[in-house]
C-alpha cells in the first residue's frame, strides 16, 4: 500500500469492500442454513453475485485511481459474472428436477414439477412445403 | 482505514469458504455438491480481487478472469452430465 488516497475515496473503498466481503458470507451461510436445494439455489445466485458486484466495483475505482488511467479487465469480470450466474442457477435447477431432489412441504404449486419435469425443448417446426428444400 | 477494511474483508471470506467446504462435505445430492463447488469458485475470485487490491497490483485480475470462466463452463458440463449423461453428444 504505497498510494496516498483521498479521505473520502478511502471511505468509498472501504465500505464497499466490507459490503461486498459481508454479502459473499450471507450467500455462504444461507448456501449451509436453507432446508432443500431450491431455497438454497437461491443464496449464492443473488447474495454473492451482488458482493462480487460491489468488490469488482471497489477493484475497479481503485485500480483506476492508482495507476491514472480506466481499467476496464474488473468490468469484464463483473459483466462475465452477472451473465453467468443465472445460466448456472437455471442448469442447476434443471438437473434438479431431472434428478426428483426432494423439496421442503410448504413448497408452492408442487404439482407444477412435473410439467416442468416433462417439458421438452420447442422443436423447430419444420415447413415441408417451402421452396427453398 | 483501507487495510482494516480489507483485513476485514479477508476474514470475512476466509470463512465463506469455510462454510462452502462444509456445504461440499455435506451436501445430500450431486447438485447440492455442484453449486458448492460453484460458490466455492466464484468465492476464491472475490478473495484474488481483495487480494489484488491489498498488493495494489493488476496481475492478478487476469486469473480471476480465467477461474471465472473455467468454473462456468465446469458447471455446465457437469449439469449437463447429470442431465443426459454425456457432455458432448
Amino acid at each position: 500500500m504505497s498510494a496516498q488516497l483521498p479521505m473520502l475515496l478511502e471511505l468509498l473503498l472501504s465500505v464497499l469492500i466490507v459490503f461486498g466481503a459481508a454479502l459473499v458470507l450471507i450467500g455462504s451461510i444461507g448456501l449451509i442454513k436453507l432446508p432443500d436445494f431450491f431455497t438454497r439455489l437461491h443464496a449464492p445466485t443473488k447474495a454473492t453475485t451482488l458482493g462480487m458486484g460491489s468488490l469488482l466495483i471497489a477493484s475497479l475505482i481503485f485500480t483506476s485511481f492508482v495507476t491514472g488511467d480506466l481499467h476496464v479487465q474488473q468490468l469484464l469480470i463483473t459483466l462475465f459474472l452477472f451473465i453467468t450466474a443465472p445460466i448456472a442457477a437455471h442448469m442447476l435447477a434443471k438437473t434438479a428436477l431431472h434428478m426428483r431432489i426432494q423439496t421442503v412441504e410448504r413448497t408452492a404449486n408442487a404439482d407444477l414439477q412435473k410439467a416442468a419435469r416433462e417439458r421438452t425443448a420447442p422443436q423447430p417446426a419444420i415447413d415441408s412445403a417451402s421452396p427453398d428444400q | 482505514m483501507l487495510m482494516t477494511a480489507l483485513y476485514i474483508a479477508f476474514a470475512l471470506i476466509a470463512v465463506a469458504l469455510l462454510l462452502n467446504v462444509i456445504s461440499l462435505a455435506r451436501g445430500p445430492s450431486i447438485p447440492d455438491r455442484v453449486l458448492s463447488l460453484d460458490t466455492l469458485y466464484i468465492n476464491s475470485i472475490a478473495l484474488i480481487i481483495v487480494y489484488g487490491i491489498a498488493e495494489s497490483s493488476t496481475i492478478h485480475f487476469e486469473a480471476a478472469l480465467l477461474i471465472a470462466m473455467l468454473g462456468f463452463v465446469s458447471t455446465a458440463a457437469l449439469c449437463k452430465y447429470m442431465v443426459r449423461g454425456d457432455i458432448i453428444e
